[in-house]
C-alpha cells in the first residue's frame, strides 16, 4: 500500500495528476502504448507502480494493451491503460469487449487533432462522439472530461470509482492542453479520497451466477483464481455467463447494460454552472476550452455583456439537466469546441428548441480565445436583439 | 483415469458434446490438454485458460476452470494482463492459426519475446474454420480454400521457428495423431517456466479437407501418419527424404528468465529500493 | 499381462461418427454401425491400449476393466 499523503502543494501537469489520481484511487495495473500527448501518464506510472507492488507493462501496441487491462482486472487489480486518438481508434474493439462482459477498467484519451495521425500533437476536442460510439453496437459510456489540474486528479479518482461500483470501461476525456499545461495545486490527502472497490460475490461457487446482476444492476465480480471458475466472453451471455446464441438474451443484456448507467445518471452526469443564472448568452464549453469560457464571461461582464458558463464535466452521459436550468433564461447559447460540432448536437437535444443553440468551432490547432468567444458573443446579441 | 472421470472432472458436462464437426481434431487437441493438466497435477482453481476467436477458440467454454473467450487475435495480450496482474495462475492459451498468426501475429512474437509464463496450444487447421474455409498464413502453399479457389499463392510460416526466434523458450510441435506424445508435450509445456508453445497439427475435414481431396478425418491423421517425422528420426535422413515431411517433437528448449519473474526481482525491487 | 476381457462403452449421444477409432484402433476391434457410429465387434481382441479415448474428439468412447497406459 502507498504511504498516506497529507495535503500538499505542488506543481503538476495534468498528466501528471492523472497517475497521482490512478494510484490513489487503488490502480494497480497499467498497460500502454507510447503516444503524444498521453505518454506522461505511462511513463509516471512506470515509475510509481512498482513502488507500491502495482505491475506497469508496455505492450507492443494499443490493441494489447487494452486486452491486458481487462486481463489484469480479471485477475483482481484496478487496471487503467492511456493514449491519445490514434491509439484510442485501436482500442474500440476491446472496450466494447469490456463493455459487454462488464469488466472495469478506465481508459484515459489525452485528445489531440484528427482524424488518422493529424497534426501530431495540437490540441482537439474531436473524440467526443467516439467516446460515446467508439465500438460496434449499442453500449453504455460513461467519459469525464476535467478542465484543470486538480480536475484531472479528481477524475481520474472518480473514473476509476465509477468503473468498479458499475463494472463498466470508464473513458477519461482529456484535451491536449489540459494534459500538459502545469498548475500548482493541492492534492486531496489520503483520507479525504472515497475509493471505491468492485463488488466481489458472497455465495458459494456451487449457487454462483456469474452475470446475475445485484440490485443495482451490477452483478458481483470476483477474480480468477477465486475459485468460482467462471466464463467470459465476448458472445452474448445469459445469467450463467455462457454464449446464448439467443436473441432475448442480447435483448436483456444490452439493456442492463445501459440501464445500470441512466439509473445512476442522475448523479454521474455533472456540469459546473458560472454566473448562468442571470446570462443573457450561456457558452457551453468543456474541458481547455472552458478556461477561455469563464475568462470571457469575467471580461465581458466587466464590459456590460452577460455571459455565464455551464461547463460539462461528464461528456458522457450528457449533463442535459443543467442546459435545460438555463433553456429558459438564456437569449441564446453558444457552444465553443474544438471541432466542427460534436457538443453541439447534445445541448441542442437537451435545449429542445427553447433557445437559438449557436456553434464556435475551431480546428486550426489553437485554443479558442476568450476574445473569440466574446467576439462572437456579441455578434449574436446583435442578431438575437 | 477414465475418460468419464476426466469429463467429469476438467469439463462442464452441460455443455457437451460440443459444437465441433464430426472428425474435427479441436476435440482431441482439448482432451489431450485436459489430460496434460491431469498429468501435471496442476490446481484447477488456480488455472485460468484463454482463447481468442475461431473454432479452437471455443473450447474454454467447455471447461471446468476459470475461462477468458476474448476478441479475435487477442488472446495473449489478455493473457499477458491475468499473468502480470497474478503471477501465481496457470495461464494457458487456446487458439488456432488464424488467429496467433495473422490477426494475432503481433501478440504472438512479442509475447514469445517476453518469455512470460504461458503455454500456448494452437490448433493448426490451416483453414478459417468458423468463418467457412479461407486460407490462413498457415496453409500450405498451394492448397485450396474459398478464397484461395486457384490454390493459394501464399507462402505459409513456419510457426514454432518463428516463436523461436522471437524468444520462446519451449517450442514443440504434436499431431491429433500422436496424441499419446501430445499429452507430454503439452505436460512439459505445462512445466516449463518461461513461453511455451505448442503447436499441433490438426484436421478440419469440413473446409480443408474437402477442398484439399481428403475425403474424411481418417485421411487426413492418415496424412499426418504419414508426413510426421519425429526429431530424432530426422537428424539421421537426408533432405530428400525429408522433403514435404515435417517435424514432431520437442524442436527447442531453453531456460531464461520469465518474465513475471525478474519484473518481482528486478523492477520492484529497484523501485522499491531494496537492490540497486 | 491380463487375461481379464476388456470392456468398451460408447457413448452413442456424443458419438458423431467421424471413424476415427476404428480406422486406428490397432486390434480391429470396432466396426461402424449403419449411422456411420462406432460399435465395438471384436472385444476380445481388445489390448486396452487407449488410443480410440485418446483420439475420439468427443470423448464418447471409453476403455474399461483394468487401467492402461494412456492416463497413468
Amino acid at each position: 500500500m502507498p504511504v498516506p499523503t497529507e495535503r500538499k502543494a505542488q506543481l503538476l501537469s495534468g498528466n501528471e495528476a492523472c497517475v497521482q489520481g490512478a494510484i490513489a484511487a487503488g490502480v494497480r495495473f497499467f498497460a500502454g502504448y507510447p503516444i503524444t500527448p498521453s505518454t506522461e501518464i505511462a511513463e509516471g506510472l512506470a515509475v510509481e507502480l512498482p513502488k507500491i507492488g502495482g505491475k506497469f507493462i508496455q505492450m507492443e501496441d494499443e490493441i494489447a494493451s487494452m486486452g491486458a487491462v481487462i486481463g489484469a482486472s480479471l485477475a483482481g487489480l484496478k487496471s487503467m491503460t492511456a493514449t491519445s486518438g490514434p491509439g484510442f481508434s485501436l482500442k474500440q474493439e476491446n472496450i466494447g469487449f469490456a463493455a459487454l462482459t462488464e469488466i472495469p477498467c478506465v481508459i484515459v484519451n489525452v485528445q489531440r487533432y484528427g482524424p488518422s495521425t493529424g497534426l501530431p500533437t495540437s490540441p482537439a476536442q474531436g473524440d467526443i462522439m467516439q467516446a460515446r460510439w467508439g465500438t460496434h453496437g449499442d453500449h453504455p459510456a460513461i467519459a469525464l472530461m476535467p478542465a484543470s489540474v486538480r480536475e484531472a486528479f479528481d477524475l481520474t479518482v472518480q473514473a476509476v470509482n465509477l468503473s468498479e461500483e458499475l463494472r463498466t470501461p470508464v473513458i477519461l476525456l482529456m484535451d491536449e492542453v489540459v494534459g500538459h499545461m502545469r498548475e500548482r495545486v493541492e492534492l486531496p490527502a489520503t483520507d479525504e479520497i472515497t475509493v471505491v472497490n468492485r463488488v466481489k460475490p458472497t455465495e458459494d461457487p456451487e449457487h454462483f451466477l456469474p452475470y446475475k446482476p445485484g440490485p443495482n444492476l451490477v452483478p458481483p465480480m470476483p477474480a480468477f483464481g477465486d475459485g468460482y471458475r467462471f466464463h467470459v466472453t465476448g458472445l452474448v451471455h445469459n445469467e450463467t455467463g455462457f454464449p446464448s446464441g439467443k436473441g432475448k438474451d442480447g435483448n436483456i443484456l444490452v439493456r442492463r447494460l445501459l440501464a445500470k448507467i441512466e439509473q445512476r445518471q442522475p448523479s454521474i452526469a455533472q456540469a459546473e454552472l458560472y454566473q448562468a443564472d442571470d446570462a443573457d448568452i450561456v457558452i457551453v464549453a468543456a474541458g481547455s476550452v472552458a478556461r477561455s469560457a469563464r475568462a470571457a464571461v469575467k471580461e465581458a461582464r466587466a464590459q456590460g455583456l452577460k455571459l455565464g458558463l455551464v461547463r460539462p464535466i461528464t461528456a458522457w452521459p450528457f449533463p442535459a439537466e443543467a442546459i435545460n436550468s438555463v433553456a429558459t433564461t438564456a437569449k441564446a447559447m453558444i457552444v465553443a469546441e474544438m471541432n466542427l460540432g460534436q457538443m453541439i448536437i447534445e445541448v441542442e437535444r437537451a435545449a429542445c428548441g427553447r433557445v437559438p443553440v449557436i456553434g464556435l468551432n475551431r480546428i486550426d490547432a489553437e485554443l479558442i480565445t476568450p476574445q473569440d468567444i466574446i467576439a462572437r458573443a456579441q455578434e449574436v446579441t446583435k442578431n438575437v436583439r | 483415469m477414465s475418460v468419464k472421470e476426466l469429463v467429469e472432472r476438467y469439463c462442464r458436462t452441460s455443455k457437451l458434446p460440443h459444437i465441433w464437426c464430426p472428425g474435427c481434431g479441436n476435440g482431441i487437441i482439448m482432451g489431450a490438454v485436459m489430460r496434460a493438466l491431469d498429468k501435471a497435477d496442476i490446481d484447477q482453481d488456480k488455472t485460468v485458460i484463454v482463447s481468442g476467436i475461431g473454432c479452437s477458440s471455443r473450447a474454454p467454454g467447455y471447461m471446468n476452470f476459470d475461462t477468458l473467450h476474448t476478441t479475435h487475435g487477442r488472446a495473449l495480450a489478455y493473457a499477458t494482463g491475468v499473468k502480470m496482474a497474478n503471477p501465481d495462475l496457470n495461464v494457458v492459451v487456446l487458439t488456432g492459426d488464424g488467429d496467433c498468426s495473422a490477426i494475432g501475429g503481433n501478440h504472438l512474437i512479442h509475447a514469445a519475446r517476453r518469455n512470460i509464463n504461458l503455454t500456448v496450444v494452437v490448433f493448426n487447421n490451416s483453414i478459417y474454420g468458423m468463418t467457412g474455409g479461407q486460407y490462413s498464413p498457415l496453409t500450405p502453399t498451394h492448397s485450396y480454400a474459398t478464397t484461395a479457389p486457384y490454390g493459394s499463392i501464399d507462402r505459409n510460416f513456419d510457426l514454432c521457428k518463428l516463436v523461436q526466434a522471437a524468444g520462446g523458450t519451449y517450442v514443440a510441435r504434436g499431431t491429433t495423431y500422436h496424441t499419446r506424445q501430445l499429452v507430454d508435450q503439452i505436460v512439459a509445456g505445462l512445466g516449463h517456466n518461461g513461453f511455451s508453445f505448442i503447436e499441433v497439427i490438426t484436421q478440419c475435414p469440413m473446409y480443408f479437407g474437402r477442398k484439399n481431396k481428403f475425403p474424411s478425418a481418417v485421411d487426413m491423421l492418415k496424412w499426418q501418419q504419414e508426413h510426421a517425422v519425429p526429431v530424432k528420426a530426422a537428424a539421421k535422413m537426408t533432405s530428400e527424404q525429408l522433403a514435404g515431411k515435417f517435424l514432431i517433437g520437442e524442436l527447442y528448449h531453453e531456460e531464461a528468465p520469465e518474465y513475471t519473474a525478474v519484473y518481482e526481482k528486478e523492477v520492484i525491487a529497484k523501485a522499491r529500493g531494496e537492490v540497486k | 499381462m491380463n487375461s481379464e476381457v476388456a470392456h468398451i462403452d460408447i457413448n452413442e449421444k456424443w458419438c458423431k461418427g467421424c471413424g476415427i477409432c476404428i480406422a486406428f484402433c490397432p486390434a480391429k476391434v470396432l466396426v461402424a454401425r449403419e449411422d456411420g457410429k462406432a460399435a465395438v465387434a471384436n472385444i476380445e481382441a481388445c489390448t486396452r491400449c487407449g488410443l480410440c479415448e485418446l483420439r475420439c474428439p468427443d470423448y464418447a468412447i471409453s476403455v474399461g476393466g483394468k487401467q492402461h497406459a494412456s492416463t497413468n
